[in-house]
């Protein structure tokens, strides 16, 4: 164990994946000089051009490097740089990379990662901002994975790596500069499986990505005005453990689903609509949500303070289900 | 070809603005005071100017991340793209856009763009719609060489060919793009061959130089504007600085390839045949460049003075309201 920062957790488990499995290589635009935000640092000295593919900007075709790769028994990491800049790598993900297998008739298969990073930070505006988990959310064949801390991002990644399937593997820009204690060793969490990261009686938050840190804050606040809040990170947003979020609706009766992405057909609305579904007997309030507006990220930061759903939000929320005053 | 004394002092004028401007732009991104980050022109300034000193006040261009130079060029305001990297409420897009989205479509300004090769399409559009609307305005697509890596590119060019659509692409080849060598991430040495592929005109332009840029953009706008179709226009230039700001730390360049460009300073390079052409003497090219450094102090006040955004404009400007 040591402590890391989440760009270090990912290098790390790009790195010990890399030195287990030959056929694991990542290709992306300046991989070579470390990515933008480090993630593959030092990573080019070790293992050459052949691994770490530098590549021309060309989202579609690198992303394709990926697919056809794939298909034929490589373990390609692709790395879309900015999480916006996937709409141009859109028909290879989506209507490739998703649906071979299943239009194969089970021929196929296609262990890639998608890495990208996502989210706002320091005035990025509107096309360099983007939370977008949800669109990959809609579409059958892709795992999507979202890690709030490094611990979880080493875990999942090496995880996804060693999946046999698509993973698009998210990391928040703001998430990417925290730290926690991680193990040096690899290890792999399992896909799929939500974490109680707090344990409580009176409310459930669902928080995803950097929400999940704003959640831990909130619930200790709330700590001190004698509320107990269970904080409940997904991790995986496709598939959901919807098992483990029931489970705790039923013993709190009330739940807040928080995400920094636009609110509208956001994860959150698939995580309440199914508590509604399958504990609406338990439920003694209506299950609020938590995002952003639905407006584009806008540049100003005083815009962008607004724009950012944290704390103040999930806190109105309570408020809302009458939990304070 | 003719160019009367007025115009070349002109054109030395706004590449000394636009250099003036970035210079200010990348100082302010380091003390904070411009929000988000700045990709400078610096270096570059011959391509903007030459090409827009070729074009009507009411053609039109596309732009890029790198765009500052694009807008000046245009005919953009100092005062408020600075006060829109200051994300105030006059700059060009209310505070909501930033450097990467400056745009002011009253100037034919189409916008810079946060998304590499995205102009592309976009000036085959506004191109279309000149043919369309039966004007005789160009439009010009500025672009990166690593733009025309993305397919967006080239789409956008072999539809334009197919259309004989009036729009002019140029390709700003400053030798990376972000910290990765122009030769190792394209094919070809000259950008320029790759119009083959789509049948139009390619040529190789030295873009430090301010008259070969003016003389070959003016060529390639007579013919779109003609009805004769794109052309494809690689200006070789070099930029001065990172990617991002002055200095990202990610990329050591070699300081040899940075003297040797250096001393090809369009700005230098321009300044001295004016001088030796008696257009102009030493002492007024200097009152010259003190009087722009006094316009972009005076545009920085400017700016700086204009308020902030109210917080409602959040959420304003997502849609088009019905008229009242
Ligand atoms: C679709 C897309 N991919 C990647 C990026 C990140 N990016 C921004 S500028 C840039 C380099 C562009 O190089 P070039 O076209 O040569 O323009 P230059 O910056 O050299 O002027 C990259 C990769 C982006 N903004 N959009
Ligand atoms: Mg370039």
């Amino acid at each position: 164990m040591s402590v890391k920062t989440m760009t270090a957790a990912v290098n790390e488990a790009i790195d010990q994946e890399m030195a287990r499995d030959e056929r694991v290589f990542v290709a992306g635009e300046d991989v070579r000089v470390g990515g933008p935000f480090g993630t593959e640092a030092g990573l080019h000295a070790k293992y050459g051009d052949k691994r770490i593919v530098n590549t021309a900007i060309s989202e579609l075709a690198l992303t394709g490097i990926g697919v056809g790769a794939a298909a034929v028994g490589l373990r390609p990491i692709i790395e879309i740089m900015i999480m916006d800049f996937v709409t141009v790598a859109m028909d290879q993900i989506v209507n490739q990379m998703a649906k071979m297998k299943y239009m194969l008739g089970g021929q196929a298969t296609l262990p890639i990662v998608v890495t990208t990073h996502a989210g706002v930070d320091s005035s990025s505006a509107a096309q360099h901002s983007g939370s977008l988990e949800a669109w990959f959310c809609h579409v059958p064949g892709l795992k999507v994975l979202m890690p709030s801390n490094a611990y979880d991002a080493k875990g999942l990644l090496t995880a996804a790596i060693r999946d046999d399937n698509p993973v698009i593997f998210i990391s928040n820009k703001r998430c990417l500069q925290t730290s926690c204690e991680v193990p040096d060793e690899p290890f792999a969490l399992p896909l799929g499986v939500a974490e109680v990261k707090r344990e409580g009686r009176d409310l459930t938050i669902v928080a995803t990505g950097r929400l999940v840190i704003d959640a831990l804050d909130v619930a200790e606040t709330l700590a001190g005005q004698g509320i107990s809040v269970e904080v409940i990170d997904p991790r995986t947003l496709s598939p959901l453990d919807m098992d483990t979020i029931l489970a705790s609706v039923r013993k709190t009766s009330r739940a807040i689903v928080a995400h920094e992405a636009v609110r509208t057909c956001g994860i959150g609305a698939e995580i309440a609509a199914r508590i509604s579904d399958e504990a609406f007997d338990y439920l003694d309030a209506p299950v609020k949500r938590v995002g952003a507006p639905f407006t584009p990220v806008p540049f100003a930061p005083l815009l962008e303070d607004r724009y950012l759903p944290g704390k103040a939000q999930i806190l109105d929320a309570v408020r809302e289900i009458g939990l304070t005053t | 070809m003719e160019i009367t004394n007025e115009h070349m002092v002109r054109m030395l004028t706004q590449m000394l603005r636009i250099r003036e401007f970035d210079e200010r732009a990348a100082r302010l991104m380091e003390q904070a005071r411009v929000k988000g980050s700045v990709h400078l022109y610096c270096g570059e300034e011959a391509i903007g100017v030459g090409v827009c000193e070729s074009l009507r006040a009411d053609d039109y261009i596309t732009s890029t991340h790198r765009g500052h130079g694009h807008l000046i060029a245009k005919g953009g305001d100092p005062k408020r793209m600075y006060a829109e990297l200051f994300a105030k409420a006059s700059g060009y897009n209310g505070g909501k856009g930033g450097s990467m989205h400056l745009a002011a479509l009253d100037l034919g300004i189409i916008g810079a763009n946060g998304i590499v090769a995205a102009g592309a399409p976009i000036a085959l559009g506004v191109a279309f719609a000149s043919q369309y609307q039966d004007n005789d305005r160009v439009t010009v697509c500025f672009f990166g060489d690593g733009a025309t890596n993305e397919g967006a590119f080239h789409e956008a060019v072999n539809m334009a060919a197919i259309l004989k659509a009036p729009v002019i692409f140029v390709c700003e080849n400053n030798g990376y793009g972000e910290w990765s060598p122009t030769a190792t991430q394209t094919s070809v040495a000259d950008i320029a061959d790759r119009a083959a592929a789509y049948g139009i005109p390619g040529v190789v332009i030295d873009g430090m130089d301010l008259a070969a840029v003016y003389e070959a953009a003016g060529e390639a706008v007579a013919r779109a504007r003609s009805g004769g179709g794109p052309s494809l226009l690689e200006c070789k230039t070099y930029r001065f600085y990172d990617h991002v700001g002055r200095d990202f730390g990610v990329l050591q360049r070699d300081p040899e390839e940075i003297a040797y460009w250096r001393a090809r300073d369009p700005i230098l390079l321009w300044r001295n045949r004016l001088e030796e052409l008696g257009v102009l003497s030493s002492t007024d090219a200097d009152a010259l460049h003190a009087s722009v450094v006094g316009e972009m102090e005076a545009a920085i006040a400017w700016a700086d003075a204009q308020p902030d955004p109210h917080p409602d404009a959040l959420f304003t400007d997502v849609y088009t309201e019905p008229a009242a």
